[in-house]
C-alpha cells in the first residue's frame, strides 16, 4: 500500500498552535513531524525590565498554566536575591500552584481530550429529566430539525471513528463535561481567593506572597477544596477509569520513548522536602536528576544559532525561514537521551523510587481494578490515569497544607534587588518539569530563559535525528481511515499540550555563568 | 438602545452590595434574547493568533450566565480552537463554509497580537494546500467578511505583552490590520468573562455598545470606572495609610499601584465570582486594561507612580490632603482626591510617554503619537 501523509493543522483542543504530520503506509504511523507554529519572544521582551516584573510577565507566557510559570520565576528571583519566603508565604504559593494543577487536569480530561472518547450525539436519546441535559438536547435537536449546519456547533462537526458506544456512559460523561466546567471554575475561585484573580495572578513576589491572610480567606478556600476533591475522588477518577476500561488498546498504544525525568516541586517543609519527587527513569534505570544535564537542540527549530550548545556560548536568534526546520520549538535532550516529562514521569519516579507510600498504593489499587502491569501505564490511558490518581493524593496534602496557614504570621519577608546577580527556579507544573532561569546586571533583566514541560514533549527531533516525545508516540500507531485520523489527536492530547509555553528563545550575547542549560 | 446610564448606576451601585453585576442583568439580557435555536444566536468565530488562550480561559469561568448556557442561548461558536470538535482541514472548512454562507453575519473575536514581520510566518493557523497560512493573512480575510470584530484581551486590543519594546515579531493590534470593519476593543490581562459575555449580549440584543474613544464598552471601562476612584482601599490613601512592603495593609501606591490611571470594573464587580479582585487581594494593579501596559523596556509594573509636582511648589506626595492644600490650602479630601487622580493620570502618561521615547514606545502609544504629531 502506498504512503500516505496526513497534516492536522491546526490540532485544536490544547493551548497553543500544533501541527502534526504524519506519514502512514499500512494503516500504521512511520514517520511523524511535531510543528510548534507561534513565536512570540518573551525572554526578549523581559530584558532590561525590572526583575520585580518577571512573576507577571512570566505567568502570561500561558493563560492556560500561568502559575507554574510565576511559581518559576519566584524561585528564580528568592534565588537571586537570596531571600526565603516564610512558612506562610511557600505554604499560600503551594496551595495556588496546586489549585492550578486541578483546573487544568480537570480541563484536559472533560473539555480537550474527553471529545475524543465521547459520542457528544447520545445525548439526542437522552430520556430522563435533568434539565441541563434536556436543554442541551433541545438545544441541539431544534437545530438539526432546523437544517442548521452549524448544529451542536463548536462540538460537531468532528472526525468519525470508534465513540464509546454505550449511551449511558455517553450522558454521563456529558453531563460529567457541565459539572466539571464548574468545578474547574471553582478550583480558580481557590486561586483567586489568595491570587487576586486568575487567569494571572496578582500576588507572586520575590519573598514570598502579597496575600492579606485572614480566617475568611482560609475557610472559603478549605470549603471549596472539600466539593472539589469530593469530585475529583468521585467522578473524575471513576470516569478517567471508565473510558480506559472500554478503550483498553490505548494502554498499548502511545508508548513512546519510555524514558522520564522530574525536577520535583511543591516544597512541603523549609528544608527542602519536596511533594513531587525529582529523578529520572532512563533506559529502564532509576537515577538522580541533574539540570546540568540539559541541552537544547536546533538543528530542526527555526533558529540560526549553533546546536547542542549551552546558550551562552552561541548567539540564538529566530529565522522563521530557516532550511530543514520544522518547528519553533528547540529539542531539549537530558544527557542526549529523548525524555518525557509529566504526570505520567513524576507517577513512574515517585512509583519506583517509593517516595510516596499513599500515591504508589493509589496506583497500585488502579492497575489492580484495571487488571494491568505498572509498565502499562505508559501509554495514552496511563498518561490520563496518572494525572487523576496525583489530583487525588495532591487534595489531600492541600487540605493538610492550608490547616498550617497562621493569619497572625508573615506572608513575606523583605528583599532588596541586587545589582548583579544570578537565579535558578525550577519546579513542577501540570505538565510537566519547568526551569526559570534570571541573571540580574545593573539591578535589570539581564537575560531571562524558561525550558517548559511542552518543549521537552513536543519538541522536534535533535540533530542526531532522534524523534521528539510526542513523534516517537505516534510510531506505529494504527489510523483507521486517514480522512478521520482521530487516534493521532488522541496520542497528542494525552500529553496536555501547551504550545504557548513551548515556544522560546534564548539570546546568548549575555552569559549565564552559572546556569548553561537549555 | 443602549442601557440607560442612570440604570447602570443603578445596578453598579448594588454591585457594590456584594452582588455580583452580571447576576442582576445579564439573566435578563438573555431571556430577552429569547433564542432556542441557531437563528436567533449569534454566529461567532474566535480566532487565536500570539495568544496564550488566558482570554479563552476567561470566558469558560462566565458564572452568570454560564459558558454552556452562553453556548446554548447566546451565540453560536462555530470556531474556537480550544473547545472545538474538529480539527485540521474540517476545523479550515468550518471557517470557509462561515465566509460563504454567513457573510457579514458572524462575529469575529480575535484573540492575541497579530506579528507583522517575516511575512507573518511568527505565526502559522493552519494549512491549505499544503501551504502554512498565517494569522495576519486569515485576520485580514475573516475580518473582511464578518458584521463586526472584536478585539479580546489586551494583545488583542492595544498589541500587549509581544509588542512590548524591542517587539521582537512586530506584534501588533487588530485595529492595525483592520481597517473597514467595526472593532470593539474588550482589554484586560484577561478581559473579566462579564465582559466578554456582555458585550457579546449587548451586540446581539441593541447593537454594538457605546464606546469610548479607545472603542472600549464604556459600561465597562468608562470614566467613572477608575480604579483609583472605586477602589475599597481608597480609605487608606485618603488617611495616608501605605503598605509599604507586599502583605502589608495600607493603600498599595508605594508598591506601584495603577490604579489611578487605569479604567475598569474589577474593583466593584470582583474576579472569580467575586471571591477577590486585584488590589483587595494585595497584589497592586498593574494597569493590564490600559495602553501602555506592560510599559517599555527600562520601565517596571511595579515602579510607583510618579509624584504629582505642582508649579511653584517642590514635588509632593499623592495625597488628597496634601494635593488640596497644594491646589487652595484647601484641605477637601473628596474634590482633592478625584482632581489629584486624574493630575497623576495625565502626568504619567506624559512621563511615561518620555520614558517611551528613550528606551521604545508599546506600540499602542507610538501610533497614538504619531496621530497626535500629524
Amino acid at each position: 500500500m502506498a504512503k500516505q501523509v496526513i497534516t492536522v493543522d491546526p490540532l485544536t483542543r490544547i493551548e497553543g498552535h500544533l501541527r502534526i504530520k504524519v506519514e502512514i503506509e499500512n494503516g500504521k504511523v512511520t514517520n511523524a513531524f511535531s510543528s510548534g507554529d507561534m513565536f512570540r519572544g518573551w525572554e526578549i521582551i523581559l530584558r532590561e525590565r525590572s526583575p520585580l516584573d518577571a512573576p507577571a510577565i512570566a505567568q502570561r507566557i500561558c493563560g492556560v498554566c500561568p502559575i507554574p510559570h510565576g511559581i518559576g520565576a519566584v524561585f528564580a528571583l528568592d534565588d537571586a536575591f537570596g531571600v526565603k519566603p516564610p512558612a506562610n508565604g511557600r505554604i499560600i504559593r503551594n496551595l495556588m500552584l496546586a489549585s492550578e494543577f486541578i483546573h487544568s487536569h480537570l480541563l484536559h480530561f472533560y473539555h480537550l481530550a474527553a471529545l475524543d472518547f465521547v459520542d457528544i450525539t447520545a445525548i439526542l436519546k437522552y430520556k430522563g429529566i435533568d434539565p441541563k441535559l434536556n436543554k442541551i438536547k433541545d438545544w441541539v435537536k431544534s437545530d438539526v430539525d432546523a437544517g442548521i449546519k452549524s448544529a451542536g456547533a463548536p462540538f460537531l462537526p468532528r472526525y468519525e471513528g470508534d465513540y464509546i458506544k454505550d449511551d449511558a456512559v455517553n450522558i454521563a460523561a456529558i453531563a460529567n463535561y457541565i459539572k466539571a466546567l464548574e468545578v474547574r471554575r471553582k478550583a480558580h475561585e481557590m486561586l483567586a481567593i489568595f491570587g487576586g484573580k486568575i487567569p494571572h495572578c496578582q500576588t507572586l513576589f520575590a519573598g514570598g506572597v502579597a496575600t492579606q491572610l485572614n480566617l475568611e480567606r482560609i475557610i472559603s478556600f478549605k470549603s471549596r477544596l472539600a466539593e472539589v476533591k469530593s469530585f475529583i475522588d468521585n467522578v473524575y477518577i471513576p470516569d478517567v477509569i471508565a473510558v480506559a476500561s472500554l478503550y483498553p488498546d490505548y494502554f498499548k498504544i502511545g508508548k513512546g520513548v519510555g524514558n522520564f525525568i522530574s525536577y520535583g516541586g511543591l516544597p512541603v517543609d523549609d528544608n527542602g522536602k519536596m511533594h513531587y519527587t525529582s529523578g529520572t527513569y532512563i533506559d529502564g534505570n532509576i537515577g538522580d536528576f541533574d539540570q546540568k544535564s540539559i541541552a537544547e537542540f536546533v538543528k530542526y527549530s527555526k533558529y540560526s544559532s549553533g546546536s547542542g550548545l549551552y546558550p551562552s556560548i552561541g548567539e540564538t536568534t529566530p529565522d522563521a525561514k530557516k532550511d530543514g526546520a520544522y518547528s519553533w520549538l528547540k529539542a531539549p535532550r537530558y544527557n542526549g537521551k529523548v525524555v518525557e516529562v509529566g504526570p505520567l514521569a513524576r507517577a513512574i519516579i515517585t512509583y519506583l523510587k517509593g517516595t510516596d507510600s499513599d500515591y504508589k498504593s493509589l496506583i497500585d489499587s488502579a492497575l489492580s481494578t484495571l487488571g494491568l502491569q505498572p509498565q502499562d501505564l505508559i501509554s495514552v490511558m496511563g498518561r490520563h490515569a496518572a494525572r487523576a490518581l496525583e489530583l487525588s493524593i495532591l487534595t489531600d496534602r492541600m487540605d493538610e497544607w492550608v490547616d498550617e496557614l497562621d493569619p497572625a504570621a508573615p506572608v513575606h519577608t523583605k528583599f532588596d534587588i541586587p545589582k548583579t546577580s544570578e537565579g535558578m527556579g525550577i519546579t513542577e507544573a501540570a505538565r510537566g518539569s519547568l526551569g526559570h532561569w534570571i541573571s540580574i546586571d545593573n539591578f535589570r533583566i539581564a537575560n531571562y530563559q524558561a525550558v517548559v514541560p511542552t518543549t521537552w514533549n513536543g519538541g522536534p527531533r535533535d540533530d542526531a535525528g532522534n524523534m521528539g516525545p510526542y513523534e516517537q508516540a505516534l510510531i506505529g500507531a494504527p489510523v483507521a481511515d486517514p480522512k478521520n485520523p482521530i487516534e493521532i489527536g488522541r496520542i497528542i492530547r494525552s500529553f496536555d499540550p501547551c504550545l504557548a509555553c513551548a515556544v522560546h528563545i534564548v539570546e546568548g550575547d549575555r552569559e549565564i555563568l552559572k546556569y548553561r542549560v537549555c | 438602545m443602549l442601557i440607560s446610564r442612570k440604570k447602570f448606576l443603578q445596578v453598579s451601585a448594588g454591585s457594590i452590595a456584594g452582588v455580583a453585576l452580571s447576576s442582576l442583568w445579564l439573566p435578563k439580557l438573555l431571556s430577552a434574547a429569547g433564542a432556542k435555536n441557531g437563528k436567533g444566536r449569534l454566529p461567532v468565530i474566535w480566532f487565536q493568533a500570539q495568544a496564550c488562550s488566558g482570554c479563552a480561559v476567561s470566558f469558560l469561568d462566565a458564572e452568570y450566565p454560564s459558558v454552556d448556557d452562553v453556548l446554548i442561548e447566546v451565540i453560536t461558536l462555530e470556531f474556537n480552537p480550544v473547545v472545538m470538535g474538529a480539527a485540521g482541514d474540517m476545523a479550515m472548512d468550518v471557517i470557509d463554509r462561515m465566509m460563504a454562507e454567513e457573510k457579514g453575519k458572524y462575529i469575529f473575536i480575535v484573540e492575541g497580537s497579530v506579528p507583522m514581520e517575516a511575512d507573518g510566518m511568527y505565526c502559522t493557523v493552519g494549512e491549505k494546500d499544503g501551504n502554512p497560512i498565517t494569522a495576519l493573512e486569515w485576520v485580514k480575510i475573516i475580518a473582511a467578511n464578518s458584521m463586526a470584530v472584536v478585539a479580546v484581551g489586551t494583545c488583542a486590543a492595544w498589541g500587549g505583552i509581544p509588542s512590548a519594546p524591542p517587539n521582537p515579531t512586530g506584534a501588533v493590534p487588530v485595529s492595525k490590520i483592520v481597517k473597514d470593519k467595526p472593532i470593539i476593543n474588550i482589554p484586560g490581562c484577561p478581559p473579566h468573562p462579564d465582559w466578554m459575555v456582555g458585550t457579546i449580549v449587548n451586540v446581539l440584543k441593541y447593537g454594538i455598545p457605546e464606546l469610548d474613544n479607545l472603542n472600549r464598552p464604556v459600561m465597562f471601562y468608562g470614566t467613572d470606572k477608575l480604579i483609583h476612584d472605586n477602589c475599597e482601599l481608597r480609605q487608606y490613601f485618603d488617611s495616608g495609610i501605605f503598605a509599604k512592603d507586599f502583605g502589608d495593609k495600607g493603600c498599595l501606591y508605594e508598591l506601584g499601584c495603577k490604579g489611578p490611571v487605569a479604567h475598569c470594573d474589577v474593583s466593584t464587580r470582583g474576579w472569580n465570582s467575586g471571591v477577590n479582585w486585584c488590589n483587595r487581594s494585595g497584589g497592586p494593579c498593574i494597569g493590564c486594561t490600559e495602553p501602555f501596559f506592560p510599559g517599555g523596556a527600562g520601565s517596571g509594573l511595579y515602579e510607583k507612580l510618579p509624584a504629582v509636582e505642582v508649579p511653584g511648589l517642590e514635588k509632593i506626595n499623592i495625597n488628597a490632603n496634601t494635593v488640596g492644600l497644594a491646589l487652595g490650602g484647601v484641605v477637601v479630601a473628596g474634590i482633592g482626591a478625584h482632581a489629584a487622580a486624574r493630575m497623576i493620570a495625565t502626568k504619567y502618561r506624559q512621563n511615561k510617554e518620555e520614558k517611551n521615547r528613550d528606551k521604545g514606545t508599546p506600540y499602542i502609544l507610538k501610533e497614538k503619537e504619531e496621530e497626535e504629531d500629524k
